[in-house]
């Protein structure tokens, strides 16, 4: 019996084989689980997928690399939950491609950023984070200030996400540049497509203190402000004995 | 080709493997690390019954201890609201005047003032309220929003163009010259009897050009001396404090972008006790409007509500 690893040792083959068996039952276990599971899919009212600037701007936070030293993740600890508000919900995280998680805390937490601070501070201290945070030790990002945003192909990014499960609907696809150009104008209104589309929640205004173009700061400012103001929770019911894990 | 031989120099066996001549020892692992291997698959076991553990189809095993790492932290939160329960009881009832002419009533709103103000605060005021260009300082004794206690503790909970039904800052700063309402020139010559208003050297020629254009664009808000309008938040023009630069440049500048500064509302992520706490706090350790003394309240019965400051993330 002791001896029949000689078997696996001796043939490329059978250990092959056997790896693939035995790493598939982790992953049957430990994964596959989560994907059928209510308590790891809860629907939580509020959450809805990004609006394309705002998707953008993620594009850009992703792409700047801010998870290097930024998570999204408020996890259900007393100390965190004093500092940065309500535990984040795995729903709140539901549409991001990739998520943000994690506990890699050089700069602070951003789940529960937004609306914590005004536009106009974020825009400072994205140019010169030492401007208004002298201790700060992030890297200054004022080109995203002059950078104008590309959105040519914003309408595919939707699709694309669309392609790995998030809502969009072919509205939402057909109209993505014009509903983008219409989340940094301030006069858009009450009655405009993208609150039709996207909820009256939705914040049009111009970002980043520069009406003459949509930049990239216009983007990630308008990310970074929606992030975790989705979810109400002054109705969300955390101690309801569904909600706990 | 498997034999298994005993090794001369180390005195342990050998595997029985042998490849051109080179045998390979077989050291058995330390008896402490097999011990503790097995301990920790035993452990493995004891805490699969204990705790939440295995997935299944229609959930998974809670383990025999119901634990939840939610319910854990409502709890310590909990813990948390009692600790504080004789205190924030206290804030509640107390009026801000009535915490202020309690010494330690207020030592306690001061200390958790200061802890709110250093993560939420001080990232635009700057840790000790002196505040930088584009943010008030809180540490002199100009105030947009008022500096009395009650107009402080408003500020904070309704925010400026924050969004909240009931926020300051229904007057707008106009970006006179990017929007070209006034011609550069225009703007230019503003400039310079901004800078006069204020006592400082201008050109006169300019001044004069300009007083028209003051009286009709910037004196229903700023007044035609500039003196401002508190009840507005409209800044004095004839002081020394200025929000956004006080050079040549800075002055042209804000007339030309016309920026309109921003602060959020902290209803929501504050509890009422602790935006009272925080009032006392700015008022106390900045520079506030004095008060009029008021008498220390009655020490009042512990009613703290942990559930709501907890729904407020503190």
């Amino acid at each position: 019996m002791w001896k029949r690893h000689e078997k696996f040792e001796r043939h490329s083959l059978w250990l092959v084989i056997g790896i693939i068996i035995t790493v598939s039952i982790g992953g049957l276990v430990e994964i596959a689980p989560l994907f059928y599971l209510e308590s790891t899919i809860e629907r939580v009212k509020g959450v809805r997928p990004y609006t394309p600037l705002e998707q953008a701007g993620r594009d850009i936070y992703v792409r700047e690399g801010c998870y290097v030293c930024h998570s999204q993740m408020v996890r259900p600890l007393r100390d965190e939950v004093e500092r940065y508000g309500h535990y984040s919900l795995a729903a709140e995280s539901m549409y991001d491609h990739p998520f943000q998680w994690g506990s890699k805390r050089t700069g602070p937490d951003l789940a529960r950023v937004g609306g914590k601070y005004s536009d106009n501070w974020h825009v400072d201290h994205l140019k010169n984070p030492r401007a208004v945070v002298p201790e700060s030790n992030m890297p200054p990002y004022a080109f995203l200030a002059k950078t104008e945003l590309d959105y040519r192909a914003i309408d595919k990014h939707l699709k694309a996400l669309k392609a790995v499960g998030v809502p969009y609907t072919q509205d939402q696809i057909d109209n993505a540049r014009a509903d983008l150009e219409t989340q940094v104008d301030q006069f858009a209104g009450e009655k405009s497509g993208l609150k039709q589309r996207y909820g009256a929640k939705v914040a049009q205004r111009d970002f980043d203190g520069d009406p003459s173009k949509i930049t990239e700061m216009d983007a990630l400012v308008a990310y970074l402000q929606v992030l975790g103001t989705m979810v109400d929770f002054r109705t969300y019911k955390a101690e309801d004995p569904e909600n706990l894990r | 080709m498997s034999e298994r031989e005993r090794d001369d120099h180390s005195g342990t066996e050998t595997t029985g493997h042998e490849w051109d001549g080179i045998k390979e020892l077989d050291t058995p692992l330390p008896r402490w690390w097999l011990w503790v291997w097995y301990g920790s698959m035993v452990w493995a076991a004891v805490y699969w019954v204990l705790m939440p553990a295995w997935p299944g189809i229609t959930g998974y095993t809670k383990g025999l201890l119901g634990h939840s790492d939610r319910a854990q932290v409502a709890r310590e939160l909990d813990g948390l609201a009692d600790l504080r329960r004789a205190g924030e009881g206290r804030l509640k009832t107390a009026s801000l005047q009535q915490i202020e002419a309690d010494p330690e009533l207020q030592a306690y709103a001061m200390q958790v003032g200061q802890s709110v103000f250093g993560d939420n605060c001080a990232t635009c005021h700057g840790a000790g309220g002196a505040g930088a260009k584009g943010y008030p300082s809180l540490r002199d004794d100009v105030w947009l929003w008022g500096g009395k206690l009650d107009a402080i503790a408003h500020t904070i909970r309704v925010g400026v163009r924050s969004g909240h039904a009931g926020a300051l800052g229904e007057a707008v700063m106009p970006a006179f010259g990017r929007d070209q309402m006034l011609t550069g020139a225009q703007v230019a010559d503003l400039t310079e009897y901004v800078m006069a208003l204020s006592g400082r050297r201008a050109d006169a020629a300019a001044v004069a050009r300009a007083r028209q254009t003051y009286a009709d664009q910037c004196a229903a808000c700023h007044g035609a001396g500039g003196g401002g309008d508190a009840a507005r938040g409209v800044p004095d023009l004839t002081d020394a404090e200025w929000l956004y630069g006080s050079t040549r440049t800075d002055i042209h500048d804000q007339i030309w972008n016309g920026r309109n500064g921003v602060m959020p509302s902290w209803e929501v992520r504050f509890s009422p006790e602790t935006i009272k706490a925080l009032a006392v706090y700015v008022h106390a350790n900045a520079g506030g409007e004095p008060e009029p003394v008021v008498s220390a309240p009655a020490p009042a019965a512990p009613a703290g509500e942990g559930a709501d400051a907890r729904a407020a993330g503190r």
